[in-house]
């Protein structure tokens, strides 16, 4: 990585911030309780439209896993989620008619939130079907994972979003306010992802899994990436630039060893597989608002019609997060 | 009371007043040093909760800088103050704000009261420590160190890289040994008011002073000065890992701290609440006397710091992706490759599988699909039949596919025909097991029904890429198990390779006699590969076959086969 690359890449970032700011003008507040964030507050950002069904499980689940703020864009709701998130004493919502797409799919938005409120503290992006597991999760709060963190002076942690399933057709068993998800859609696939190394950003490049086995087995290489890296000590110099999959400056970015060890990791279980799926990627289909001209919906809305199985026989059911350190997924490192 | 502590505190005050409130109400005194960095207000409501014990003091208070000097003038002003104020103290125990006893503190007393004359301190000397930060070893004694390790690192290391440059060293005072160890000690009177009166210990402390992390030398060398009797341990379980950094305790490690029968454990996280719950109320246990036994915690470590640093072998994901050559291990497990032996023999998978026992695939790397074995479209792991999936990266696919299938063997077919891809991930394995009848790919085309100028010019490439492939295995950076036969040679004596390569993937099996694979009709080869000379290609691969054309094996089908012995 020469001078003037490295420059490219802070011109990258400048470029990402100034865009940040400029598209936070678009977002309106809503509920602005950010003056009750304290200093060692560990604060979630989300980007969310139309998924009223699955907040109160997304709240419990993080509310439950030590997070003490939520702050959400609603990117024009109409099914109450606006609402409902408003009346919760730990959201701050903003919310905008603006285009997703036009926003980078989000991350201008939480870009800018972050640089106001996350300087200094621990940040975790993700979206409502995502639920972060990490080594201990069953035992110890992510308040121990970030001190944790801290004393090592680590400032991201990598967490592998891996894609849930359930048996059977994807509509089958339809999903209900307040339900683990992972009731319904508790397969995955172990053992089929690939990684390329991506040496301007320094992070790896994940595919595969159920989305690459059933919905691009003719181009694999336009399936969906899995890396991320969703937990940072935040410093409003930061900038997502690719979703979560990539940030700058690109040593945050380093959440994987290059000499043969292991380094501690966590998985984003992906709840995207359930009934609301079908009728989502037929709205998105209309939309087009998401990655890439929306290729992923229009393989998916094929591969829908045509078999909307995405369990096999050598599929895993998920029991904890042990589990996923045994199969190789994620790693505790040297935190024990 | 024979024991006292002194303790030192930074952060989480308020779990440092509870332990302290715990020693001193059961009669220990307890000496505690504030970091001056604490806000006034905050030490002040420290010193007001603990004030209803009149067998606790506050000492004067410096600011502790990790690595410094500074640790030691803390825990020397404590110690002073413990000497000088509790003259019943026979041995003082060094401890931090986030320790924890395990072992009701009667079990200590007794402990202790058995060994009046025992200084427990870990000292051993440098060539003996395998702990050192930085790259750092004896040097910490002979180099001066003025700069701050963690907040001017780059001067630090200039500063050491400058010394080191000019030979630069300072004397050691005379008669000190530099010794090295834990921090958390317990010293008799005796062996402390020894260390602190010495007459020497101006130059002592200005010496130390410019040691780079004192603490844990200090106390350590000038004890083997004094002591009549040292056990080299600490009694406080604390455990480091590979950087140097103190692992800690949580809420999950209730077990195994019960049983280690340590009498006290540091690092243990500040809301771990259970644990605090645990052994700060815990009574009316039968008493032990049990030594301390920190063996299983110490695996546990161990293991963690082993997966930091090694991981485990053939695993790529997403937080470990070694560099080429770092894998250690660049697959999970052994596995087989057989080239030409599918070619060569009847129905060879079912025979190798029935044999072998063992997991067999035909072509993996087949161009239009993945042969499992059995036909499967998925595989263990969800990997997937599609050729396009598997050649976006053909070596994950081989790696994951052994990953997936830890504790099996597998095995499958290769050959000129297959992507090339992984030539080199498999040569340079030493997990992989690569047998190879060179030219046998000749067979098929010799059984099929295309026109002659097709199949010669088809085994003209297939010709050339096998050689290129067999370069590889050739090559000094192969590291697999190899065996290569020319298929002459091969079909002359199919028996002794055979006998070979099944030794060795079940060395352990039971012996006994497995009929051999039944091989392909061969006769009209020899003319087959003498048409294609005379069609101006030169198949070099095959070895010799006359053109004559007797048969060299046993063709004729109602002869009585061979047996191999498994």
């Amino acid at each position: 990585m020469n001078v003037i690359e490295r420059y490219g890449l802070r011109l990258t970032r400048q470029r990402a911030r100034l865009r940040a700011l400029r598209k936070g003008l678009e977002l309106r507040a809503v509920a602005d309780r950010t003056r009750a964030i304290r200093p060692h507050d560990i604060l979630a950002f989300t980007t969310l439209r139309n998924e009223r069904i699955r907040l109160p499980y997304f709240l419990k689940y993080y509310r439950d896993m030590g997070i003490a703020h939520f702050l959400m864009v609603d990117n024009a709701s109409d099914d109450g989620t606006r609402e409902y998130l408003a009346e919760q004493p730990d959201v701050s919502l903003w919310t905008t008619a603006a285009s997703y797409k036009r926003s980078r799919f989000g991350v201008d938005w939480l870009n800018r939130l972050q640089m106001k409120y996350a300087h200094g503290h621990w940040s975790l992006t993700v979206d409502v079907d995502e639920f972060l597991v990490y080594p201990f999760c069953d035992t110890r709060p992510l308040r121990a994972l970030t001190d944790w963190l801290d004393a090592s002076a680590i400032r991201s942690f990598g967490a592998m979003l891996l894609d849930m399933y359930p048996k059977g057709p994807i509509d089958a068993q339809p999903y209900h306010e307040g339900q683990d998800p992972f009731e319904i859609a508790c397969w995955f696939d172990s053992g089929n992802y690939t990684i390329q190394r991506n040496y301007r950003f320094g992070n790896l490049w994940i595919q595969g899994g159920p989305r690459a086995r059933v919905f691009f087995a003719d181009a694999p290489e336009r399936a969906p990436a899995l890396n991320k890296v969703p937990l940072v000590k935040w410093n409003r110099r930061y900038a997502y630039v690719s979703s979560t999959h990539t940030l700058l400056p690109r040593g945050l970015n380093a959440v994987f060893d290059q000499w043969g060890g292991e380094k501690s990791s966590g998985c984003l279980l992906h709840a995207k597989f359930l009934h609301t799926f079908v009728e989502k990627s037929e709205e998105e289909m209309q939309r087009r608002q998401h990655y890439a001209g929306s290729r992923e919906y229009l393989a998916y809305s094929a591969g829908i019609k045509d078999n909307p199985e995405l369990w096999c026989k050598w599929s895993e059911k998920y029991i904890n997060w042990r589990q996923l350190e045994i199969l190789g997924l994620m790693s505790k490192g040297n935190w024990a | 009371m024979s024991v006292g502590f002194i303790m030192l505190c930074h952060t989480a005050l308020h779990r440092a007043e509870q332990i302290a409130w715990h020693w001193a109400s059961q009669g220990c005194p307890v000496v505690i040093h504030v970091d001056s960095a604490v806000g006034r207000a905050r030490f002040e409501q420290m010193r007001k909760r603990l004030s209803g014990l009149d067998n606790i003091r506050f000492c004067r208070r410096h600011r502790c800088e990790w690595g410094t000097f500074s640790l030691v003038q803390a825990m020397q002003a404590a110690s002073e103050m413990m000497l000088a104020e509790f003259p019943q103290v026979r041995h003082v125990y060094a401890a931090s704000g986030s320790c924890l006893p395990l072992r009701p503190i009667s079990e200590l007393v007794d402990y202790l009261a058995e060994r009046p004359r025992t200084d427990f301190i870990e000292s051993v000397t440098t060539a003996d420590v395998a702990w050192t930060v930085g790259g750092i070893s004896f040097e910490r004694f002979t180099l001066s160190f003025p700069f701050s390790w963690r907040r001017q690192r780059w001067l630090f290391d200039r500063y050491v890289d400058l010394q080191r440059r000019f030979g630069m060293h300072r004397e050691i005072p005379r008669g000190l040994v530099p010794h090295l160890g834990s921090q958390w000690w317990c010293l008799t009177r005796q062996t402390l008011s020894a260390i602190l009166n010495d007459p020497e210990r101006k130059i002592y402390d200005r010496y130390f002073s410019r040691v780079w992390i004192p603490d844990e030398s200090y106390f350590q060398t000038l004890a083997r000065l004094y002591s009549t009797k040292i056990e080299s341990r600490a009694l406080t379980l604390a455990k480091f890992d590979f950087q140097g950094k103190p692992h800690v305790f949580y809420d999950d490690h209730l077990q195994l701290l019960r049983r280690s029968d340590c009498f006290v454990a540091r690092k243990i996280w500040p809301q771990a609440d259970r644990l605090y719950r645990h052994f700060l109320l815990r009574e009316g246990d039968a008493k032990t006397r049990a030594e301390p036994n920190p063996g299983k915690i110490d695996r546990l470590f161990a293991k963690a710091v082993e997966r930091r640093t090694r991981g485990r072998a053939g695993l790529y994901m997403q937080s470990r992706f070694p560099n080429p050559g770092w894998e250690n291990g660049k697959t999970a497990g052994p596995y087989s490759v057989f080239e030409g032996f599918a070619e060569l023999f009847e129905d060879f998978d079912s025979w190798l599988t029935k044999t072998a026992g063992t997991r067999v695939h035909g072509h993996l790397y087949a161009p239009d699909r993945v042969e499992f074995a059995g036909g499967d479209k998925i595989y263990n792991g969800a990997l997937s039949d599609s050729a396009a999936i598997r050649d976006y990266n053909p070596c994950a696919f081989l790696t994951s596919l052994i990953w997936n299938t830890r504790g099996e063997r597998q095995c499958f077919q290769f050959g000129p025909r297959d992507n090339q891809e992984i030539t080199w991930l498999i040569a340079s394995d030493p997990n992989a097991q690569i047998s190879v009848i060179t030219g046998a790919w000749a067979v098929p085309l010799f059984h099929s029904n295309a026109n002659f100028s097709d199949i010669r010019r088809r085994a003209a490439e297939l010709q050339r890429i096998e050689t290129e492939h067999l370069e590889a295995l050739r090559s000094p950076h192969a590291k697999a198990r190899i065996r290569i036969w020319d298929m002459a040679e091969f079909v002359a004596a199919p028996m002794g390779p055979l006998q070979l390569i099944m030794d060795e993937i079940t060395p352990s099996a039971l012996r006994r006699p497995v009929v051999a694979p039944r091989m392909v009709d061969l006769s009209g080869f020899g003319q087959f590969l003498q048409n294609l000379r005379n069609q101006g290609m030169q198949p070099t691969l095959m070895g010799d076959f006359p053109a004559d054309d007797a048969p060299q094996t046993p063709v004729n089908r109602h002869r009585q086969r061979p047996f191999l012995v498994k």
